[in-house]
């Protein structure tokens, strides 16, 4: 098999000396991290080396010479690194060299204990990976999407030959730690050799975080206690509460909140990125909602908006009045059952009647109840725009209560409709054994049976309409609330932080590795660039998805359909509705 | 070293085959399709505005006109950055892995790098697409089971798919003896044998 060697890029115009690393016999590459500097004694060599090792649990070790020729051949260097190979015995013991002027480098592998049916000692053909050695320590590789279980860690390190290297780089953090600044005994060269990178802000940060979380956890527990109270679980405030999106999402923020601040530390990076995604997403919820609230309180947009509410209702209860009168009359050119028409409009008209007083009644508060629902913005624009959903399901009251009635009467009919068929054909459904049965019915049975299912055949075209006619201002309103809760279930679970990561830091998010082939000349090693391919942006979305807080529709489309012509009630809106039907 | 060949794809397009050694353990197949024709460019646009203009002097709206250079645009934007591709080169690299890169008329590259553990074998498919058409395909070892195969990732995705099934038989012949290489030093520096010797050239 080819030796490989991974050689930083950092360190090409770094002084001779010697290559630390980690060679990976079963892929047989060798990792070089980083170069030590002359003079050094090799006891304080080996020295560090085990004391990397031990903190990094990877085995470090000298894996040859690195000779760089600034001025004029040295032929006296040549035979002394040639000499250290005695002092650090490894095999196969690497030789690079970078002559003066030249961009092609020279690179040998020795081995000593060379299987003996090779005969004499021989020499490896060698192959030049350069690294960004400051990428891939930073960057998170993710294994691809065909082996999506694969956990990170100990795995990994036994997974393919590119993520043992990822995984060296990352483990060795403890070798980059000493710049060129330090009075070490061993001068080392590698990408933070320049000077350790570190900015006061983050480090000011990481210092102030730690009782800043600890404060905001003790307050949101102090929140959580208050909120499981018991005053708030009894019977009809519970009930409440369950139905509006509104507490559904600020129990969600609540928790995303506990998760931000609760004062342990992340474990994986996995963690640490869903927890940057959440503060991220809680930020600029804030950012959102504390805009709108500054749209809202400025020129007295609240007072203008209360005024409109109340005559957009009474022209929406004005509107489904002429409706229903169309309704009694003669729709489309159908002829309706005319009594039963004349009832069902009466009775829908008398609700409405009813609606419209009430928001009458309700209409001197309307602007002080928006003004502090406009405060709300200051949680969040998805707080907001959830209040706006409930007030929305609030003012359309009426639709629902008459959808409910039309799919009530429509339902039972259909009901009897199907239970009257049976009987007609001279069947009945067996509730026991869960089937149709044949069963001889009398002649006055079969009489009155027929007579009912001719009535509410008859019947049933008016009905049908009235409900048709509801159901879809219904479904109007439906759609309306699913497209705001869409808009908030956006803002709760898109990953806006990994997104700004992927946008501009690419590596940090490694699909997995590309190669470029360096120019080269015969008689050299191959020399290959390796660079980070980044993860695709629908991947990213995809692998940090937050969750979202869960109140969706989970009906699909032929369900609602049936659910709809068999006169169901649909609760498209509420998860807890399925749980019921 | 570097040798080029043409081929004819399976609509009779022309394709250029090149390879490059780099070393006995790397080399690199290039095949790369001719840039786009000014003549097909002229008739899509032509065709589209032409229709556009009998629209409009149908229905005298002149948001058709604009719609059709919107649409002209975008679909040209789209078709440069997401199906035209110019060039498709399979890096093979001993014991490492292979890389595959497709580089589209826009400018934008997409490449997919598979690890020389992951790949199970490399293989030649037949396909039935009107006629017999022949296509590389590599095929990915499953983590879980030893034996099973998780993936079968074809190479060369645009070009050599559409190789037609050539009537010239020199040619037909080239390229088995092109795909059988491929197939022999992929699964040499798989097996972790010597690599084989040098193919004669075409």
């Amino acid at each position: 098999m080819v030796l490989k060697a991974f050689f930083p890029t950092c360190c090409a115009s770094a002084d001779s000396g010697l290559l630390v690393g980690r060679w990976v016999p079963e892929q047989s590459s060798a990792v070089v991290l980083a170069v030590v500097h002359f003079p050094f004694i090799p006891m304080q060599v080996k020295e560090l080396l085990a004391q990397v090792q031990q903190a990094s649990r990877v085995s470090i070790a000298v894996l040859g010479t690195w000779c760089h020729h600034r001025q004029e051949p040295e032929e006296s260097l040549g035979h002394f690194l040639e000499g250290l190979g005695a002092i650090f015995s490894h095999d196969p013991w690497l030789q690079l060299c970078r002559e003066r002027g030249s961009k092609f480098w020279s690179c040998k592998a020795t081995r000593r204990q060379v299987p003996t049916s090779f005969g004499a000692p021989g020499e490896d053909q060698v192959m030049l990976v350069f690294y960004d050695q400051r990428k891939v320590l930073l960057s998170q590789l993710h294994p691809p999407a065909a082996l999506p279980d694969r956990q990170a860690g100990d795995a990994t390190a036994s997974a393919g030959g590119l993520a043992a290297v990822f995984d060296t780089v990352a483990r060795s953090e403890v070798l980059f730690r000493s710049d060129r600044f330090d009075e070490g005994p061993v001068r080392l060269s590698h990408w933070q050799s320049e000077g350790v990178e570190a900015s006061i802000l983050v480090e000011l940060a990481k210092r102030a975080s730690g009782p800043i979380c600890l404060l905001l956890a003790c307050l949101l527990s102090l929140v959580s206690a208050v909120s499981t109270c018991w005053v708030f679980k009894l019977w009809p405030l519970s009930f409440i509460w369950s139905k509006l999106s509104t507490c559904e999402q600020l129990k969600h923020r609540l928790e995303q909140l506990k998760l931000i601040f609760s004062p342990q530390k992340a474990e994986n990076p996995s963690q640490l990125m869903r927890k940057a995604n959440i503060l991220v997403s809680v930020l600029l919820d804030v950012a959102l909602g504390l805009m709108l609230l500054s749209w809202l309180h400025g020129k007295d947009r609240i007072g203008q908006l209360a005024d409109a509410l109340v005559p957009v209702a009474d022209h929406v209860a004005e509107e489904l009045q002429h409706l229903l009168q169309w309704l009694m009359g003669a729709p489309a050119g159908l002829k309706m059952n005319r009594a039963l028409d004349q009832v069902l409009g009466r009775f829908f008209l008398y609700h409405i009647h009813l609606w419209i007083s009430y928001i009458h009644l309700m209409s001197p508060f309307i602007e002080r109840i928006l003004w502090h629902v406009g405060l709300s913005a200051c949680l969040g624009l998805t707080i907001s725009l959830s209040i706006l959903s409930d007030i929305i399901a609030l003012l359309t009251f009426h639709i629902y209560c008459f959808y409910v009635y039309g799919a009530r009467l429509y339902c039972l009919k259909i009901y009897g409709l199907s239970s009257l068929w049976r009987l007609f054909r001279g069947k009945k459904w067996n509730v026991l054994r869960q089937r149709v049965d044949s069963c001889s019915y009398d002649l006055d049975q079969l009489f009155i049976g027929t007579l009912l299912f001719t009535v509410l055949i008859f019947l049933l075209p008016t009905t049908a309409l009235y409900y048709l006619v509801f159901t879809l201002l219904r479904l109007l309103v439906v759609t309306v609330q699913g497209l705001i809760h869409l808009l908030v279930d956006l803002i709760n679970s898109l990953p806006l932080y990994a997104l700004g990561l992927r946008l501009c830091r690419p590596y940090r998010l490694a699909a997995g590795v590309k190669f470029r082939v360096l120019e080269h000349e015969a008689g050299r090693p191959l020399r290959l660039l390796m660079q980070i391919n980044p993860l695709p942006y629908g991947r990213v979305v995809h692998t940090y998805r937050l969750p979202s807080c869960g109140c969706h529709p989970k009906h699909s489309w032929g369900s609602l359909c049936r659910k709809l012509f068999f006169g169901e009630l649909i609760y498209p809106w509420r998860q807890r509705g399925d749980k019921q039907d | 070293m570097e040798d080029k060949m043409s081929f004819f794809d399976i609509c009779g397009g022309r394709l250029a085959l090149q390879r490059r050694y780099y070393s006995p353990s790397c080399r690199e197949f290039c095949v790369s399709s001719p840039r786009l024709s000014l003549r097909l460019l002229t008739v899509v646009t032509c065709t589209v505005w032409l229709a556009a203009y009998g629209l409009f002097t149908l229905c005298e709206n002149s948001m058709i006109l604009s719609a059709a250079i919107f649409v002209t645009l975008l679909g040209l934007l789209g078709y440069l950055h997401f199906v035209k591709i110019d060039q498709e080169t399979l890096l093979i690299i001993d014991s490492l892995g292979i890389q595959m890169t497709s580089s589209y008329a826009s400018g934008k590259e997409s490449t997919t790098f598979i690890e020389m553990g992951k790949v199970k074998d490399v293989i030649i498919n037949e396909a039935i697409y009107m006629k017999v058409i022949y296509y590389l395909c590599i095929l990915l070892k499953d983590p879980g089971e030893p034996d099973g195969i998780s993936q079968v990732v074809p190479v060369f995705q645009m070009e050599i798919m559409k190789f037609r099934q050539i009537k010239n038989c020199l040619l037909s012949s080239c390229f088995a003896q092109f795909t059988g290489w491929a197939v022999g030093l992929v699964r040499d520096s798989f097996q972790e044998g010597p690599m084989r010797p040098e193919p004669r050239p075409f």
